[in-house]
């Protein structure tokens, strides 16, 4: 397929992916604020504050915001247009993207995105943010999964498939380990033992709720505390949001893409999967506490990213050696090219 | 229903109603039917067409406009009906105005054998902005020209079928055309199964055979492409839609590259040759080595394989000269000259600013006259004379003092007119017939074409950029 197809693909459910993920994040914690007692604006802060670290966007946070209160960082999270990783954002760049692609989609699917993109951007979707925020995150949720739902039943297995599951599980690990962090900004608390442990089992709470993964860990019959979250979270089998289970799924898909068969590899993207696989595989919670976790998963972090530049390189830039740079979101067209592009047809 | 029975044909003339009142005969099934219909259902028929359009993103980009650039192009419920004998008509007229078309663009691409003749004088032919001289003596794949044609048709107040303009380039509008078709199908399945309507959907696969005929590469699976200037264009949804249906890529510029005169797309996979490209980007911007060069949407070397015989273009380079509106104006000497025929339909009278006595007429006569610029389109660079401002008007007279080759005029037609839902009530407005012609191995036209519609009452400017929405046509089966 064409390179800058699957390029497109791989970054439309990418985007996709991530406004799930943040629809699940601020709704459970809008969810979990209600547990606590009224906060005052301090406490408040350092409720929110690990969320937003959490995401990577602290610093465009603060441009824009004097204050982190509640309706800030809501604002900020899910439909401020400034925010270029906020859900309205994640949602119209997914479409966008989905846009010059859409001849390769089925028209479900492109209904199904373009219908989600319509409502984030109405005036209901407004209101309920205000009123009624739990529902709004739910169409969110909800429209995510009819997409996959529909992608995974009218697009075929081919390439293009293969892209897609690639962005969606690097995306996913890259989340996962990324609410798993928010731990690691929680102040820790001074107060009574009582108290700590019961704030601190609610915090791991709404961490694995963000990952869909309650249910997950109460089959496991666990209770929710550091280590086994990260034992679930970080290298479960079977959990489909755990990394070691993403990152089987990357490998995966690269290898499928290349046609070389699993533990080799004919691109340094696969070079890289394959490591960070077997490091999973063979690693445990002793090593994540041994590093830290936030160490353990910074370097994570570092190399989903280099698996998402080599992508780039080995599928993209490879055909005939571009001398351009990865274009990770859309550029505004420069005024030469809108003007061109924007030529009356007859 | 009964929103029919207020309606006034105004003194226009009328698809549905004879002069006094009576409905045409064609049309009696259709307006029995509509009659019949609840105005509700009619209703939550026209809102879940209009949902269905808005959900399938088909919707086009208004330049120049600062409220979202995406809007849904308008669509009357209400069908325009043809009797199979004014489709055989049409047919016939436009079969032979394309085969004219295309044996021109030969003749001036080489020995220009009408122009020594004196049918049309040279200098109109050099000055055409969009005449590329490089491309003299190049014999194109197949040698055809104009592979796909948009020629406009209206009908005066005498009923009689006049071609308003030719689009040899990159005409624009059959998305909608199949689109309506579909919506209308799903919105009033009996009605439509009822009248005996000729189907469109062969549109696509002519398109691909069309594409498949004039490919150079005869020795196996040729690679078709079609080539969009990107997701900002006005059309870009019916470039993605037309691709699809075709199973074809839809490439841009920059996903091609030309090595050795031949052509490429860069794949995931390496570089994969590419035979023919339906280009939907203007002759100025798709090879900035030969053309424009600050073109970033184009192709370089593309000419160059192009002129090698690597690559087939539809439509060909250079072919906007027969769109130029002066040369319009020959097109029925055209017709004499090649064919040896009379013109089947004729033109709409049009006067040359650059003949000093149409000028001065036109000069004169200003208030009266349509005045379009030769190369536009979209409804853009066109003065109506009638409600223009004094303002308006004496800008246009300066242009034309300036630049006379570039500008020609034409008596306001009062186009004719089809009953329209507009805002709880049907009135009638003018319309106009965009047939889109495919010239590959035969020529094929599908049955009807997109009716474009203006909505706005009294409006003569049906382009969707200025307040134009569409109707399906349905041509009947004998």
């Amino acid at each position: 397929m064409l390179s800058r197809v699957a390029n497109t693909f791989y970054w439309m459910v990418r985007y996709v992916e991530r406004a799930d993920n943040l629809a699940r994040l601020v709704d459970v914690n809008q969810h979990l604020l209600l547990d606590f007692e009224s906060l005052d604006s301090e406490r408040l802060r350092d409720f929110w504050q690990p969320i937003i670290s959490s995401t990577g966007d602290e610093e465009v946070f603060h441009e824009i915001y004097q204050n982190a209160g509640s309706h800030e960082v809501i604002h900020f999270l899910t439909d401020d247009p400034n925010n270029p990783n906020s859900i309205r954002s994640c949602i119209a760049l997914a479409r966008e993207n989905a846009r010059t692609v859409r001849d390769q989609l089925s028209d479900e699917l492109w209904e199904e995105l373009n219908s989600l993109y319509l409502f984030s951007q109405s005036d209901e979707a407004e209101r309920l943010i205000v009123e009624n925020p739990s529902r709004y995150y739910e169409a969110i949720r909800t429209g995510v999964m009819t997409f996959h739902g529909i992608a995974s039943s009218t697009i075929a297995r081919n390439e293009a498939w293969e892209f897609m599951d690639l962005g969606r599980h690097l995306e996913r690990a890259d989340k996962t380990t990324r609410f798993l962090d928010i731990s690691s900004y929680l102040a820790k608390p001074s107060n009574g033992h009582g108290s700590m442990h019961q704030e601190e089992s609610l915090h791991w709470t709404a961490i694995l709720r963000s990952c869909s993964a309650m249910g997950a860990m109460r089959q496991k019959k666990n209770e929710a505390n550091a280590r086994n979250a990260i034992d679930l979270l970080i290298f479960d089998r079977d959990f489909p949001r755990s990394v070691r289970y993403c990152v089987e799924r990357v490998d995966l898909c690269l290898h499928m893409i290349s046609g070389s068969p699993r533990g080799s590899f004919a691109n340094e993207a696969e070079r890289e999967s394959g490591k960070l696989f077997a490091d999973l595989n063979y690693g445990s919670t002793r090593d994540v506490f041994s590093i830290g976790l936030h160490a353990f998963l910074d370097d994570l972090q570092a190399r989903f990213n280099t698996i998402g530049e080599q992508v780039f390189e080995s599928f993209v830039l490879m055909p005939e050696r571009l001398q351009d740079k990865p274009v990770l979101t859309p550029q505004p067209l420069s005024a030469a090219a809108a003007w061109q592009q924007a030529q009356q047809q007859q | 229903m009964q929103m029919f029975s207020d309606y006034q044909a105004d003194g226009f003339f009328d698809e549905m109603f004879h002069p006094d009142g009576t409905v045409r005969s064609h049309c009696a099934a259709l307006l029995q039917n509509f009659c019949q219909l609840d105005s509700n259902d009619f209703l939550t028929q026209k809102a879940n067409s209009e949902l269905y359009f808005l959900r399938q993103g088909i919707t086009f980009n208004v330049y120049h406009d600062s409220k979202g650039t995406e809007r849904i192009f308008p669509f009357d419920p209400i069908p325009r009906v043809m009797p199979a004998s004014e489709w055989e008509h049409i047919e016939a007229g436009l079969t032979q105005r394309i085969i004219a078309l295309n044996l021109f663009l030969h003749d001036i691409y080489h020995d220009q054998q009408i122009l020594k003749d004196g049918v049309i004088p040279e200098f109109y032919i050099h000055e055409a902005r969009h005449y590329r001289k490089e491309f003299r003596g190049m014999d194109v794949p197949a040698d055809i020209y104009i592979h796909i044609c948009g020629s406009d048709l209206i009908r005066g107040a005498d009923g009689k079928y006049y071609v308003l303009e030719d689009n040899g380039r990159c005409p624009s509008g059959a998305s909608y055309l199949l689109e309506n078709r579909n919506a209308l199908k799903r919105a009033f399945p009996k009605i439509f199964e009822s009248l005996g309507v000729r189907p469109v959907d062969s549109y696509a696969g002519d398109l691909l055979n069309m594409l498949h005929h004039i490919s150079p590469r005869r020795d196996g699976d040729n690679v078709c492409v079609l080539l969009t200037p990107g997701c900002f264009n006005s059309a870009y949804f019916e470039h993605c839609y037309l691709a699809r249906q075709m199973g074809i890529d839809i490439v841009e510029g920059k996903d091609l590259v030309v090595v050795d005169q031949f052509v490429y797309m860069r794949t995931t996979r390496g570089l994969r040759r590419v035979d023919v490209i339906y280009r939907r980007i203007d002759d100025d911007f798709i090879d900035p080595v030969v053309f424009r060069k600050d073109s970033v949407l184009g192709v370089p070397g593309l000419m160059n394989a192009y002129r090698a015989g690597n690559v087939a273009l539809a439509n060909a380079v250079g072919t906007g000269v027969a769109d130029d509106k002066v040369i319009y104006y020959f097109v029925p000497k055209m017709i004499e000259y090649y064919l040896g025929q009379e013109p089947i339909l004729p033109n709409v009278p049009t006067y040359l600013a650059s003949e000093e006595k149409d000028r001065k007429f036109i000069l004169s006569h200003l208030p009266e006259l349509v005045v379009k610029a030769a190369n536009e389109s979209g409804g853009y660079g066109m003065l109506m004379g009638p409600t223009a401002s004094k303002d308006e008007i004496e800008k246009f007279r300066e242009l034309i003092v300036a630049d006379p080759r570039n500008y020609i005029a034409q008596p306001v037609i009062s186009l004719s007119r089809a009953p329209t839902w507009c805002d709880g009530a049907i009135e009638g407005r003018h319309i106009d017939l965009r047939p889109y012609i495919i010239y590959g191995k035969e020529i094929k036209i599908v049955p009807g074409g997109l009716t474009r519609v203006a909505l706005n009452r009294g409006s003569l400017v049906v382009n969707s950029s200025q307040g134009g929405g569409s109707k399906d046509t349905w041509v009947l089966r004998d």
